[in-house]
């Protein structure tokens, strides 16, 4: 052996050791930062997540307040002054708001209903879905056939019951999308588990007498989660814009209270009119938005993977 | 020629022909809403009357503006109290060659009420009608007490062919079987969900359309409508959305066709209940329903500037209302100008009742109903909320909303207190919203059956009733315009607009734009 | 094999059955549908007259034995609104959809696989980057504003493909599609690539993640020192064990495409079952929306059972029988 090829090996050695000194977060973070594009994105989210939290502060007007609200401002063009002193910085919408407090006030909806509502039922889902793998027999045949009712039960008419017999609001819309999109989680946690299921692996922790929960969530689950974020990151999105399209048919948020989504399904009226800011800057904030989340959630898959040597 | 040349040539002129203009003249129309069924006593409803039109007559037709003209019937005119009599046209052939007699009509009769699994038949009209056929161009229509308004009655269903429509399911006339009309076009094709082909009667009696082929196709969402008529994909559209009008006025491919509707936006309000569940007294306590103060749904009036409706939520496309129908109808009050805007007059009125400090309120519509009716209902919750009547909007789609408006409370009594609904008179004339909206609500009469507001006044019940028995139309028309005066008066409902509607068409052709909001082929015309 | 396709056939009725209770007795509490089919001048009398045509005024479960007692002859009523048996009026839209689905899951499959494919075994390429980048923007883009843009563009602005509605149809081999007609593949191209786009990126992207992590598993670096052709390891062994997610998600999203393809076809006006359902549920035509959704759950059941025996041939050490245990 040469000295050469000695030195390198001891260099290799020695970032093993480096990074089995590291504890498991900053390892993480190191991996996570490891991605430029990623570190934007995640720079982005949390840019908007403030802004989103903060929006009373931020925006210059209220725009659940009808009082602040005057129709007689409906479809002003950006950078009309109002009558309050402030500039409509992105012109207002066919109620008269201001887009740009609208905008923030509807992140803070949607985020909060997206996010909450797609992670409530990740995690229910995937909890359902890896006992319904894990037990087998009927325990899976009665979880699986209730997914088989629930994906099959359009959410327009889940919303529109819940509308019935609750009324509006957020906290239903909520109730409603987690209603709609556990079965998704399910369902693709129990067929990825299924096939863990049988690996040396799990055999092998079996065989040493490991508990039935530390193998479920210690060693599946971990091995589950590539297809999980991957569903669980589109599901985000798609939460967002099923509370737009619930929205637009009507059954969605109080439409004096607008999210983003509300927002957007509002300016698809606008699309053809020629003002185009109606339906443009809040379609540029929820794009940016989602394009964050998945820029983060693909980074977070990759790095949080077992499997992936790195 | 190599054989690929062949197969490449033969290719192009199969191309070509596909693609070679059609010289007979078409005309293909985007519907805002899909009629359900050709058979035209199946549903009575908006879109279906207007699609039975191309195929059927009715005995009296009504023109543009809902004044009654001659159909099948070429005179009418009663002969006692009880007795109408009917002049048929002579000489009109049914699509299958027979002629059209009395017997035809006698036979509508019945069948127009019969119809299996009919989810809203033609009884409204019909039920208390005898028809006699006296000889077989002249019928009797007999009721049991004096009736005015029979030839309107009679301007609203299809007469069927009684050898085509004898035992004929609503099956039989969407499959075209029965569907043998007297009208001006005949039944060509009908594919549930995409389109219904036409083609032109050239035995019709009236006017000969100058269409040779059209076809209706049911485009539901709006911008998709307006995208059609732009890529020239459709000649025609009905109900352009109010947003795209203003863009559409610039584009040099399309012409759009706007006339004034029957249908009035109106606030109705709680005339009956001491506690309406959803007025509060400010900070949320139990107040004594303001809205049965006059004083205070004068300021509710007042309090709303309808022409920043008409100019910022309508984008222009309406006209604000002071009653019940626009001018130029039967029945209307030359003397009810709309309310003038006046938030100080409104705070004054609110003080005088006792309210200085204002109270809560919500309102409820419907929102994908009526034009633009949820920015309605959203603008005049903050006209509202700044002379401190603090109003929440809640909005639902209508298959939740027209339940609980008219019987979601306890006893099936209305459940709202404060609504936005829209009303549009089909019988073209002022008893339609009088009986109907403003009549004390009265099951054993069939009166006030959508007054959700319960609004109860005898004066302006005798009045109605008085004007629904007066055969004279002098004396008719006098008697609902004062029963509207009276109603108005008193602030029954709160009148915001009358909608317009707008047709668009390609360059060089135009629609005669209708107030009972139909769309039908006879009346596109070439400029 | 065959206890386990005949097991869960049975489940699968009962799963309609409890199905159908819920749509029932839900659809009873969100409205009336005499109030959405009425006539507005018509008196209170007409009013009841038409509640009894429907046969609404009798209790809601004596209505549910109704619906029952029809339904074991195959008779689910007779729509509301049209009149006409609700089973009919939804098989007479079916082929339109079906058309519809199939062409979109097939766009799924040829152009997400290998683009997912190609960003997975070269995640650092440009070309990679950017098939992720728009991959993203195809599921952050609302449908409904794609579908307009489409329409914008390609019918309004450019005229290259016909904006709304299906074309000509053919029959070919005893079907009857718009799929045999250069004017109907025109007609679909839209629609369907606008109800394709959002599974075009879940597959690129379930795909992509597969082949990330499967090119470090022992059993494809003992494929390659075994010294496979590289073709050869992509193709058999590696494809082979990243299509179980793949196989999973695209059963359900083709049972999605099917089933509530509702706002493609509304913005492209195409007249299929989605389009039905949406305007059922509006207007509360329960024996539609009942009818429906029993299909649905059929197609649902049925597919999930095909994923699931497809699992089996795919991966060996799924065995169907085991959940007998």
């Amino acid at each position: 052996m040469t000295t050469v090829e000695q030195t390198e090996l001891d260099l290799v050695e020695d970032e093993h050791e480096r990074i089995l000194a590291q504890t498991p977060f900053q390892r993480f973070k190191a991996d996570f930062l490891e991605s430029k594009i990623a570190t934007v994105a995640l720079v982005t989210l949390v840019a908007i997540v403030l802004v989103a939290i903060f929006a009373p502060l931020i925006a210059p007007q209220n725009p659940y307040d009808l009082a602040q609200v005057s129709v007689l401002d409906a479809r002003l063009p950006p950078g009309t002054k109002s009558e309050f002193g402030y500039t409509f910085l992105l012109g207002t919408d066919g109620a008269g708001r201001d887009l740009f407090s609208a905008i923030l006030y509807g992140l803070r909806i949607s985020l909060s209903v997206g996010v909450m509502s797609g992670f409530i039922a990740l995690v229910i889902g995937s909890a359902i879905g890896l006992i319904a793998a894990y037990a087998g027999g009927r325990v899976d045949s009665v979880i699986m056939r209730v997914v088989d009712i629930q994906l099959s039960f359009p959410a327009i008419l889940i919303a529109l019951m819940l509308l019935a017999v609750f009324g509006k609001g957020v906290d239903k819309i909520m109730i409603a999308l987690v209603t709609v999109q556990w079965a998704y989680y399910a369902r693709t946690v129990r067929g990825t588990a299924l096939v863990e299921r049988s690996k040396e692996y799990v055999e092998a922790g079996v065989c040493l007498g490991l508990s039935r929960n530390r193998i479920l969530f210690r060693h599946i689950l971990p091995n589950c989660l590539a297809p999980l974020i991957v569903v669980g990151t589109v599901q985000t999105a798609h939460a967002i814009a099923l509370e737009a399209t619930l929205s637009f048919l009507g059954v969605g948020l109080p439409q004096t209270e607008p999210s983003l989504g509300l927002l957007i399904s509002n300016g698809f009226e606008y699309m053809l009119s020629g003002r185009y800011w109606i339906s443009f800057f809040p379609g540029i904030a929820l794009l940016l938005t989602i394009v964050s989340i998945n820029l983060v959630g693909d980074q977070l898959r990759d790095v949080l993977n077992p499997r992936l040597e790195r | 020629m190599s054989r690929v040349k062949v197969i490449f040539a033969a290719f192009f002129a199969v191309l070509i022909a596909f693609s070679a203009p059609a010289f007979a003249k078409d005309l293909k129309i985007g519907l805002a809403s899909e009629p359900t069924s050709i058979d035209p006593h199946f549903h009575n409803l908006s879109p279906n009357n207007a699609l039975a039109r191309h195929i059927f007559d009715r005995l009296v037709h009504t023109d543009e503006n809902q004044a009654l003209v001659p159909g099948l019937a070429v005179s009418w005119k009663p002969i006692n109290d009880t007795t109408w009599e009917f002049k048929l046209r002579e000489g009109v052939k049914w699509h299958d060659g027979s002629p059209f007699t009395a017997d035809d009509v006698v036979f509508t009769f019945t069948r127009a009420v019969n119809v299996p699994n009919s989810p809203s038949g033609f009884g409204t009209y019909l039920k208390g009608k005898e028809a006699v056929k006296v000889d077989d161009h002249t019928v009797h229509i007999k009721t049991p007490k004096p009736y005015p308004l029979m030839p309107n009655d009679m301007s609203t269903f299809a007469i069927v062919s009684k050898k085509n429509g004898e035992g004929a399911k609503t099956e039989d006339y969407n499959s075209g079987k029965a569907a043998i009309g007297t009208g001006p076009f005949k039944y060509k094709a009908y594919v549930p969900g995409d389109k219904f082909v036409f083609v032109r009667n050239d035995d019709y009696w009236g006017d000969k359309p100058i269409w040779e082929e059209v076809t209706l196709k049911p485009i539901k969402s709006s911008p998709s409508r307006v995208a059609a008529l732009l890529a020239g994909d459709v000649d025609m559209i009905a109900q352009v959305p109010t947003t795209d009008i203003e863009r559409l006025k610039k584009e040099p491919k399309v012409s759009l066709s706007q006339g004034v509707s029957n249908r009035v936006i109106y606030l109705h309000l709680d005339h009956d209940r001491d506690n309406s569940p959803f007025v509060k007294a400010k900070g949320g306590g139990d107040i004594k329903n303001p809205l049965k103060d006059q004083r205070v749904r004068k300021a509710i009036s007042k309090a709303i500037n309808r022409d920043a409706i008409v100019d910022r939520v309508m984008e222009d496309v309406a006209i604000k209302a002071g009653q019940l129908l626009p001018k130029g109808f039967f029945g209307v009050s030359p003397n009810l100008k709309p309310v003038d805007y006046d938030p100080e007059g409104a705070k004054k009125l609110l003080a005088d009742a006792g309210l200085k400090d204002g109270f809560q309120l919500t309102i409820h519509g419907p929102n994908d109903r009526y034009i633009n009716d949820a920015k309605i209902a959203e603008a005049v919750a903050q006209m509202l909320t700044r002379i401190g009547i603090k109003t929440e909007v809640v909005t639902m789609p209508r298959s939740v909303y027209f339940k609980r408006a008219s019987r979601g409370g306890p006893d099936k009594t209305p459940e709202f207190s404060f609504i936005l609904v829209g009303w549009g008179a089909g019988s073209g004339e002022a008893s339609s919203p009088l009986k109907s909206l403003i009549h004390t609500h009265d099951k054993s009469k069939g009166f006030g059956a959508s007054n959700r507001g319960r609004y109860s006044n005898a004066e302006v019940d005798k009045l109605i009733e008085d004007a629904l028995a007066t055969v004279d139309d002098a004396k008719r028309q006098d008697l609902l315009a004062k029963a509207t005066e009276v109603a108005i008066g008193d602030v029954a409902i709160i009148p915001l607009h009358y909608q317009v509607n707008t047709w668009g068409t390609r360059k060089g052709l135009k629609y005669k734009p209708r107030t009972d909001e139909a769309t039908m082929a006879v009346g596109v015309v070439e400029e | 094999m065959t206890a386990y396709v005949i097991r869960r056939l049975m489940q699968s009725v009962v799963v309609v059955l409890i199905m159908s209770v819920i749509v029932f007795f839900g659809v009873n509490v969100v409205g009336d549908p005499v109030d959405m089919l009425i006539n507005p001048e018509a008196d209170q009398e007409d009013i009841e007259a038409a509640i009894r045509a429907l046969g609404l005024d009798k209790p809601i479960g004596e209505q549910y034995l109704f619906f029952l007692k029809n339904a074991i002859t195959g008779n689910l009523g007779k729509s509301f609104i049209f009149g006409e048996p609700a089973l009919q009026l939804i098989i007479q839209r079916m082929p339109a959809t079906l058309e519809l689905a199939i062409t979109a899951l097939l766009m799924a499959i040829f152009l997400g696989i290998p683009l997912g494919l190609y960003a997975g075994l070269k995640p650092d390429s440009p070309a990679s980057r950017t098939i992720m980048a728009g991959s993203i923007l195809g599921f952050s883009l609302p449908t409904f504003w794609v579908g307009l843009m489409m329409i914008m563009v390609f019918a309004v602005m450019l005229g290259w493909l016909p904006s709304t509605g299906r074309g000509e149809t053919a029959t070919f081999l005893g079907i009857t599609s718009s799929l045999f007609t250069l004017n109907g593949l025109q007609h679909i191209f839209m629609p369907a690539l606008n109800l394709a786009l959002l599974k075009i990126s879940l597959v690129i992207r379930l795909t992509r993640a597969g082949t990330r992590e499967a090119i470090h598993q022992d059993y494809i670096k003992f494929a390659r020192a075994k010294g496979l052709s590289p073709h050869r390891v992509i193709m058999v062994h590696l494809l082979k064990n990243i299509l179980i997610p793949v196989v999973t998600v695209i059963g359900l999203e083709f049972g999605s495409l099917v089933a509530f393809s509702v706002v493609t076809e509304t913005i492209f006006a195409w007249p299929g079952m989605g389009k039905l359902l949406i305007d059922s549920i509006q207007q509360l035509d329960r024996p539609v929306i009942v009818a429906y959704l029993i299909i649905i759950v059929l197609l649902f059941v049925t597919l999930n059972l095909i994923v699931d025996i497809l699992y089996s041939i795919l991966d060996p050490r799924v065995r169907l029988g085991e959940r007998e245990a």
